[in-house]
C-alpha cells in the first residue's frame, strides 16, 4: 500500500511554509528534497564514519570504504545491473556524459564522424558533443520530435550513416515527459556497430529501469534528482567500452604506479574515478536508492501515473493554458505556456507567493526550445511525494496568474 | 527626493493591502506604458543579469533624465513603469543620491520581488544610475 502522506512525513522539509503558504514543492525535475533517512545518514558520515576511503588502513578508513564501496553495488542493483564493476560513481550525469566524451568518443573519433542526438536533449548531453563538434569536426545529426513530443525510434535508426559512431539519448524528456523508446533503438544500433549512450538522470527517477535488459553502452544518472545529496551520482559504461577509454581526469586513487616517466592506470571503475570521491554524497545516495527500492519503483511509477493523469485532466481544462509535450505514456512533467500574456518568469513569481515551486526558463534545452518557437515555459514535475490536492493548489495559482496578467 | 510621480503611485499604493493587488497595479502601470520601438532594442540597451528580456534607453533631454524601456516579462515592464516615475525628470546629479530599492521598499514591492527579480531590478537600477554619472560628470 503506498501511503503518500506517510511518504511525506519521510521529507522535513515538505512540512515548511513558503511565503506564508503550505510547500508545494513542483521542481522534481530540477532537484528532488531528500528524506530523513538521507539526511541522518550524511550527519552519521561526518559524525561517526569518516575518514577518506581507499587510504588508509586504519578503522575509521576501512569503515568510510565499506560504507561508501556498498553504494557501488546499490547502484548496481538499482539499476539491475549484474556486475557492480561496470558502475562509476561521479557527480551525476554531466560528469558521466564528460567521462564518455574526453575518455570514449575524443580519442577514437575522427572529422566527419557522426553523433545523433535527440532535439529534448538537456544541455549535459549536448556541450560535450558541441565540443567534439569545435575541437575535431564530429558531426552532430539532430532527430526531431513531433508535435505530441513523441520520439520515434524508426527516425534515430534511419539517421544512422557508415559514419555514426555513437547514438546519445535520453530515456525520458526533462521538458516533455517523453518516455524513449531506448530498447529498439539499442538493438538496431548494435546491429550496425553503433554505442548508445542513454541519459537516466529522469527516467531513474520515475520507473523501472534495466540496464542489462536494455542493453545499452553507457546510462548515465544523477543522485539529487533520486532523492540523494547533491553532487552524487553514477555512470555505467559496459566492460567492453570501458577497455577502450582513456582515463579523463588525472589524480589520485585512479593510478595504480606513478614514476617520473612511466604511469600505469588502476583497473575500471577506479580508473574513473580520479581524487577524493563525494564520499559523503555517494553513501547517502546509496541510503537514498535503497529507500526507494523499498517503496518500490513499480509502486512510484503507478503513484506518479495517476498524479499524471489528474493533473492532465485538471490542466487540459485551462483553455489559455498550452501543455508542451502529450504523449499518452507521458511521465509526470508539464511544461506549458500561458495564452497571449505572461511569461514563464511571471508566471513562476505569482505560482511561488502561492508557495508553489516550478521551475521556469529554458529548462537546459535550448534546442527543444528553439524546435517549440518558445523562449521559455514554465514547468511542474512531480515525485513521489506529491499529492492531486498539491496539482489542485497549482491550478488555482495558475488561475491567478491567468487573471493577473490577462 | 523623489519626484512627484512617484510620490503620486506612493499614495496610491497605500490603498493597498494584499500582494495581489500591489501586483496587479505595477502589471497595469507596465500596460500603459509605450512599447519600446523595435530600433532602440539593440545590444547596447539589453540590461545582462536579468530572468527576463530587459532593454532600456536612457537620454537627457533639455538636463533631465528621461528613459524608456521594456521587458518580455510583465512584472519587470511594471517595474519599469515604477522606475520612470522614479527618475524621468530629474537632474543626473540627483539620480545617483535616490536609494532605488529604499524608494521601492515604500511601494512594499521590495519583499515581494523573487531573488532573481530583484538581481534583475539591481541591474536596471545600476545601469541607469551608470548613466546619469556619466551624464552628470
Amino acid at each position: 500500500m503506498y501511503d503518500v502522506n506517510e511518504i511525506r512525513g519521510d521529507f522535513p522539509i515538505l512540512s515548511r511554509e513558503v511565503n506564508g503558504k503550505p510547500l508545494v514543492y513542483l521542481d522534481n525535475g530540477a532537484s528532488a528534497q531528500k528524506p530523513k533517512v538521507v539526511i541522518d545518514a550524511i550527519s552519521r558520515a561526518y559524525g561517526e564514519e569518516y575518514a577518506n576511503v581507499h587510504r588508509g588502513l586504519h578503522y575509521l578508513s576501512n569503515l568510510a570504504t565499506e560504507k561508501y564501496e556498498g553504494t557501488r553495488g546499490i547502484i548496481a542493483k538499482f539499476l539491475g545491473v549484474k556486475d557492480e564493476d561496470e558502475i562509476v560513481m561521479n557527480t551525476g550525469t554531466t560528469m558521466g556524459i564528460n567521462t564518455v566524451a574526453y575518455g570514449w568518443a575524443m580519442p577514437r573519433m575522427q572529422a566527419g564522424d557522426e553523433i545523433i542526438l535527440s532535439v529534448m536533449e538537456h544541455h549535459a548531453n549536448i556541450v560535450p558533443w558541441h565540443f567534439l563538434r569545435e575541437r575535431q569536426g564530429v558531426v552532430i545529426k539532430w532527430v526531431d520530435v513531433d508535435s505530441t513530443g513523441y520520439l520515434d525510434p524508426q527516425a534515430v535508426i534511419d539517421a544512422i550513416t557508415p559514419n555514426t559512431k555513437l547514438i546519445a539519448i535520453t530515456h525520458l524528456s526533462n521538458v516533455l515527459g517523453t518516455v524513449v523508446d531506448v530498447k529498439t533503438i539499442v538493438d538496431a544500433a548494435h546491429d550496425k556497430g553503433v554505442a548508445v549512450l542513454v541519459d537516466g538522470s529522469q527516467a531513474a527517477v520515475h520507473m523501472p529501469v534495466n540496464v542489462d535488459a536494455l542493453g545499452c553502452d553507457f546510462y548515465a544518472i544523477t543522485g539529487h534528482k533520486l532523492y540523494g545529496p547533491s553532487a552524487s551520482g553514477a555512470i555505467f559504461m559496459k566492460k567492453e567500452r570501458m577497455a577502450e577509454m582513456e582515463p579523463f581526469i588525472g589524480g589520485g586513487d585512479m593510478i595504480r604506479e606513478v614514476h617520473k616517466d612511466e604511469i600505469t592506470w588502476n583497473d575500471p571503475p577506479m580508473k574513473f574515478e580520479a581524487g577524493t570521491p563525494g564520499i559523503v554524497q555517494q553513501i547517502g545516495l546509496g541510503v537514498a536508492l535503497e529507500y526507494m527500492m523499498s517503496l518500490g519503483m513499480e509502486n512510484i511509477a503507478a503513484h506518479e501515473k495517476k498524479l499524471r493523469d489528474y493533473a492532465r485532466t485538471r490542466l487540459d481544462g485551462l483553455n489559455w493554458l498550452q501543455v508542451q509535450g502529450t504523449t499518452p505514456d507521458k511521465a509526470a512533467i508539464f511544461s506549458f505556456t500561458l495564452d497571449g500574456a505572461g511569461h514563464a518568469h511571471d508566471i513562476s513569481t505569482i505560482l511561488d507567493k502561492k508557495g508553489v515551486a516550478v521551475r521556469a526558463g529554458h529548462h537546459c534545452a535550448g534546442p527543444l526550445m528553439d524546435h517549440l518557437g518558445v523562449t521559455a515555459t514554465c514547468r511542474a514535475s512531480f515525485g513521489l511525494y506529491n499529492t492531486e490536492e498539491e496539482v489542485d493548489v497549482l491550478v488555482d495559482a495558475l488561475e491567478l496568474a491567468h487573471d493577473l496578467f490577462a | 527626493m523623489a519626484n512627484a510621480a512617484f510620490e503620486e503611485i506612493v499614495e496610491d499604493f497605500e490603498y493597498l493591502d494584499d500582494w495581489e493587488d500591489r501586483y496587479r497595479m505595477v502589471i497595469e502601470l507596465g500596460k500603459a506604458m509605450d512599447p519600446l520601438p523595435e530600433a532602440l532594442k539593440v545590444p547596447a540597451t539589453k540590461v545582462e543579469g536579468c530572468a527576463s528580456q530587459v532593454w532600456l534607453h536612457p537620454q537627457i533631454e533639455d538636463g533631465v533624465i528621461q528613459f524608456e524601456g521594456e521587458s518580455d516579462a510583465m512584472i519587470v515592464n511594471g517595474l519599469i513603469a515604477v522606475l520612470r516615475k522614479l527618475y524621468n525628470g530629474l537632474p543626473p546629479t540627483e539620480v545617483a543620491s535616490i536609494d532605488a530599492r529604499a524608494e521601492l521598499g515604500r511601494l512594499g514591492l521590495n519583499d515581494h520581488l523573487s531573488a532573481q527579480r530583484s538581481n534583475g531590478l539591481r541591474a536596471m537600477i545600476e545601469r541607469l544610475q551608470g548613466f546619469a554619472k556619466v551624464s552628470a560628470s
